[in-house]
């Protein structure tokens, strides 16, 4: 064995007994240092014949490339340990729950509203807004309602000092568009309405959502094929039954109250609905002989009620997190 | 409007299934609120007659009858009822009958005693009546006869919503014409018979040339039995429409009322001095109406009177002293047109109505008065007897009837369905409406009875409600196609809410009326909008801010556990304004109380305080940088309430709960709360975009001392009006106070971060920039910090 092999075997020997890191490049310098084993070899080939010197010489280097090699591997094994190590000292329990809080929410009628809202814009219906208290003129008269219409008993009225009232409806929104706008009118007006009234199927408050569509040939079949198509959209079921029934209001002629077909096989109403009367057209300054229309209501709490299974009203109001938070 | 199916039936009789004739009518627009059976279903129940009645010889309280049925022999029956005697007729359930509650009746024995049935009370079959014990049926009640046949059982009452458009409807004559019209099946004529006078008696009638009424007719009828009974038959049908027996006669005119749809009245002749005048009241007159109510007439009311004073308000309710009475002798009838705008709106001014304004409001049959009369005399006669006067009309202004032009186009064009002119033809022959056929389309004549048709819409509904609303299309619209506006700069409203909700606080909805007293404590507002008829003394304002609404939620949602409670509104507020009128605009407002976070391993159990509510008041007008002044608020803790400014115009405030309202309002601590103006937190504003500089940024920090009563603002103010064009940025980012600092001082430290689009600072112009904002500090009263 030569000088070189001894040198190396004892060197790799020395390596594989290191425990840490320092004894490692201790080991180190022992053998590849300035003065080290291997590098003294090297120092010698100096001395050496040419053609000795290429046999020798690679011969050393060699030895000094295993052992560099052992060396690495060593060096990467204590610091994959040290790694591991602090791996496993850094663990934590994901389980335990996020830092900070989490979101609240919208109440259900908002959410309601807001859905019913974006399933008309993308028809092409705009929102309109309006004001709670309303003179007669914009909440009854324009609406063809004179006083006395026995139409006013189905509306029980709030009134307020000076004679204005709560807007029992959201019709006075669509009677302010029209006098503002001219055909074609394409809206959805939701908002808070009053009526004297109070038990689990009726607040005092409570949130209705109004639609009109005038342009020179809008028919009652688009008023069947608009709600229809919503309330499918809407309750997310294409073969949901809707019919359309013979009713009566001041503001429209050929009226429609709309039933939907529920999953018990009841018929439930939902809203009322009809072609503008052309008074009311004409009330606003359109002309029905050019422009026809339609519009229709419906109850936001009553469909928020629906799509959620809520069975009384008054938990709308009642503000309890306890039920408004399950909406988040 | 509730009535009796088999009524109906009585007049026309359509192949249709209960549930048939149901759908039917709602969907003609009759709506169908309820049907519910006359009696629940029992079998095996006949007429029995109590032959003998014997006490049991082993029960005190049992009595053992023998009871004909009809079957030839006496059936032996134990009965417990105390009004069982010989004689009575009564229900008799024999064996294999199944009463109501699935009660199988069978041969038994009673204490020893053979009992082959069971004698029944009206409760045991379901039709309670007001008798102890059995059901007593009339003497002449056909023995064997089934019970269910005999009484009209197998019926069932059906009850409408009709609409203030269908007066035409309020009646089994109208209902029965409607369903004739959509079945085609035949109508039983009425075929009235006018009643031969049998006395001269009679009653001058005059209408006064003001009196909005278009037609009078009256009778007097001598010598009647007012106290005669009404027949079963006629109770039935009343009780059946939901009407209680009175007397013979005041039945009679319900029974028109109803039969008919005409209004009718009696008066008592005896009471009448001299003739009738239809006139309007005049002030000062006073009558008892038949409700005891003491009615203040005024001359927007018109009245039925004699020559001395008013026997009874037309159309709505006639007077205590002169209706007919179970003594009354002679009597006299009115038939009468009342115009519906004369008694529209009346009934709910004088705070009572009755069926008969009920229907004059919306229109009665004015052809129909003398048919009326002449039924209900028959009616008198054949029930009280009696001899009745000629009948004695008196017109009026009668309605007039323009006729009504509608277009075959104009129908297809609304309705967009294309009815050829034969099919609408054969609409209106169903209906009853005279018309003549033209090229473009038709002109039709209303009826009498029909108060809806004016103009070409009306008719137009007609068509599609016979046609089937079902039976028109409903294929995609054509339109069209057009884009939404979608403004930049407007955040949307549902990026508001979310963004609240984001930062836990959930969404409420509280009642825009409130107490008094909130608008006192939180808004200051002595003379809110106030409701004239409020629902409650709690909610008889308007309210001018959201804050008593989260503050009730909050109180509410305390008493219910809740110990953290975020909240938020957006809703309309109400301020009135020195000429009467009302703002109305949107606000938002918040409330935060309790924890900053949920209870939670991770975070520091931290109230949430001012500068929390104040990030978020913050981030709800981001980017746009508020200003924040010290104010006085009265809802709001003194030196912790802020008014915000944007552009120098307050859009609102923020603040914690005044500690007497924590107090007052059984808080456990106190709430933050903030209130802005829904508009300006929507206007962001389009990005205007600066240029990105290519330079290094330098940054100098400064630490000032101040007097704890100066604000940070004002310094900043100061130094930000002393900033070079470079000054890119100037924040504050620690306030300090303690050890270094004197008592009653704080420290403020601001970060400066100056940087120029086109060039690389030098030390000079960073040393004379930072100078100047440190001179225009301490000119401000701020000392560089040693």
């Amino acid at each position: 064995m030569s000088n070189v092999d001894v040198i190396l075997k004892e060197g790799l020997a020395a390596l594989d007994a290191v425990t840490d890191l320092v004894e490692l490049e201790q080991v180190k310098a022992r053998f590849l240092g300035k003065s080290g084993a291997l590098t003294e070899l090297l120092k010698q080939l100096g001395k050496l014949s040419p053609d000795e010197r290429k046999t020798a010489g690679a011969t050393i280097n060699a030895a000094k490339q295993a052992f560099e090699t052992r060396h690495n591997e060593v060096r990467d094994g204590f610091n994959a340990a040290k790694l591991a190590a602090q791996l496993a000292a850094e663990s934590l329990d994901v389980t335990l729950p996020g830092r900070g809080t989490t979101p609240a929410g919208l109440h259900p009628v908002t959410l309601t509203l807001e859905r019913i809202t974006s399933l008309f814009a993308s028809m092409g219906f705009e929102v309109a807004d309006g004001p709670e208290i309303e003179t007669d003129f914009h909440n009854f008269q324009a609406l063809n309602i004179p006083e006395n219409h026995p139409a006013r008993a189905m509306q029980d009225t709030f009134y307020v000092e000076g004679g204005d009232v709560l807007r029992t409806h959201t019709s006075p929104i669509q009677v302010r568009y029209m006098l503002d706008h001219q055909p074609p009118i394409k809206i959805v007006a939701p908002g808070r309405v009053y009526r004297v009234d109070s038990d689990a199927t009726h607040s005092p408050m409570f949130h209705q959502m109004e639609g009109l569509w005038i342009d020179q040939n809008v028919s009652f079949a688009d008023l069947k094929a608009t709600i229809t198509e919503f309330l499918r959209r809407f309750f997310e079921r294409d073969d949901m039954q809707v019919r359309f029934r013979p009713s009566f209001f001041p503001f429209t002629e050929t009226s429609a109250e709309i039933d939907v077909l529920d999953e018990q096989g009841r018929w439930l109403e939902v809203g009322g609905s009809g072609m503008v009367h052309p008074n009311v057209l004409r009330n606003v300054g359109i002309d029905p002989e050019k422009y026809t229309g339609f519009a229709f209501g419906i109850g936001l709490d009553r469909f928020a009620m629906l799509r959620y299974g809520v069975n009384d009203l008054r938990l709308f109001f009642e503000n309890d997190l306890t039920f408004l938070k399950q909406f988040n | 409007m509730q009535f009796s199916e088999q009524w109906l039936r009585s007049r026309v009789n359509p192949s249709l299934s209960t549930d048939e004739l149901s759908y039917l009518l709602t969907m003609a627009g009759l709506e169908v609120e309820d049907v519910v059976a006359a009696a629940p279903a029992f079998t095996g129940v006949v007429v029995g007659e109590v032959k003998e009645c014997e006490q049991h010889e082993n029960a005190d309280r049992l009595r053992v009858t023998k009871v004909d049925v009809g079957s030839g022999e006496l059936v032996q029956i134990v009965c417990g009822a105390p009004n069982v005697a010989v004689g009575v007729k009564v229900p008799c359930a024999l064996p294999g009958a199944i009463l109501p509650g699935d009660f199988k009746i069978k041969p038994t024995k009673m204490r020893g005693v053979e009992s082959g049935g069971m004698l029944c009370s009206g409760k045991e079959l379901g039709v309670p009546d007001e008798v102890d014990g059995l059901m007593l049926l009339p003497a002449d009640a056909p023995v064997g006869q089934n019970i269910r046949d005999y009484l009209g059982l197998d019926d069932s009452l059906f009850t409408l919503k009709i609409t203030p458009n269908r007066a035409d409807c309020l009646s089994i004559r109208g209902i029965a014409r409607e369903v004739a019209a959509l079945t085609g099946s035949p109508l039983a004529a009425w075929d009235i018979a006018a009643v031969a006078p049998q006395t001269d008696s009679k009653l001058a009638v005059a209408i006064a040339d003001n009196a909005p009424c278009g037609r009078y007719v009256g009778r007097v009828v001598k010598n009647v039995n007012a106290a005669a009974p009404t027949p079963d038959w006629m109770k039935r049908r009343l009780e059946r429409s939901g009407l209680r027996s009175i007397s013979a006669i005041v039945d009679i005119t319900n029974y028109i009322l109803l039969e008919q749809g005409q209004p009718m009245h009696a008066f008592d002749l005896g009471k009448i001095n001299g003739g009738i005048t239809v006139r309007m009241a005049a002030a000062g007159e006073k009558l008892v109406c038949l409700n005891e109510k003491e009615v203040a007439l005024t001359p927007d009311l018109m009245v039925i009177a004699d020559d001395q004073q008013p026997l009874a308000i037309a159309g709505i309710m006639g007077g205590l002293d002169s209706g007919v009475t179970t003594a009354s002798r002679d009597i006299f009838l009115e038939s009468a047109f009342f115009q519906p705008e004369a008694i529209a709106g009346k009934a709910r001014a004088l705070g009572f109505g009755s069926d008969s304004s009920y229907r004059y409001e919306r229109g009665v049959d004015f052809a129909l008065q003398t048919e009326a009369i002449e039924r209900a005399t028959a009616l008198v006669q054949e029930i009280c007897g009696g001899e009745a006067g000629p009948l004695t009309e008196t017109v009026g202004q009668l309605p007039q009837r323009s006729s009504v032009t509608v277009r075959t186009a104009r129908v297809a064009r609304v309705l967009g369905v294309a009815l050829a002119a034969e099919q609408i033809a054969a609409i209106f022959t169903r209906l009853g409406l005279a018309f003549e056929q033209n090229d473009a389309g038709f002109v039709v004549s209303a009826p009498s009875f029909r108060f809806d048709i004016e103009i070409e819409e009306d008719l137009i509904e007609e068509i599609a409600r016979v046609y089937g609303y079902d039976n028109i299309p409903a294929d995609a619209p054509l339109a069209a196609q057009t884009m939404l506006p979608q403004p930049e700069g407007l955040r949307l409203r549902s990026e508001v809410r979310r963004l609240l909700a984001g930062r836990d606080f959930q969404e409420i909805v509280s009642y825009a009326f409130v107490e008094e007293k909130w608008e006192r404590d939180f808004a200051g507002n002595a003379n809110p909008v106030r409701l004239i008829n409020p629902i409650a003394s709690q909610m008889s304002v308007m309210r001018s801010s959201l804050i008593g609404g989260l503050v009730d939620t909050l109180a509410a949602n305390l008493n219910r556990k809740h110990s953290r409670v975020r909240v938020f509104e957006i809703a309309r507020v109400f301020h009135k304004q020195a000429d009467g009128s009302v703002q109305q605009p949107e606000v938002i407002a918040g409330l935060a109380h309790g924890g900053r976070v949920d209870e939670q391993w991770a975070s520091k159990a931290e109230r949430v305080d001012f500068y929390d509510i104040k990030a978020d008041v913050e981030a709800l007008l981001y980017p746009r940088m508020a200003e924040y002044r010290k104010a006085a608020h009265p809802a709001f803790h003194p030196g912790r309430c802020a008014e915000v400014l944007l552009n120098g115009a307050v859009i609102g405030v923020l603040g914690e709960l005044h500690p007497q309202w924590v107090q007052a309002y059984g808080l456990t601590n106190a709430p933050v709360l903030f209130e802005l103006a829904v508009e300006a937190v929507e206007q962001v504003g389009r990005v205007q975009l600066a240029p990105v500089s290519k330079f290094q940024p330098v940054r100098r920090d400064l630490a000032l001392v101040v007097a704890e009563d100066v604000s940070a603002a004002a310094i900043q103010l100061a130094m930000k009006a002393a900033a070079s064009a470079f000054v890119r940025e100037l924040a504050l980012f620690d306030v300090y106070r303690g050890k270094g600092v004197d008592e009653g001082k704080k420290s403020l430290a601001f970060r400066i971060v100056l940087q120029a689009a086109d060039r690389t600072l030098v030390d000079d112009e960073v040393e004379q920039a930072v100078a100047a904002m440190l001179a225009a500090a301490q000119a401000a009263g701020a000392v560089l910090r040693a």
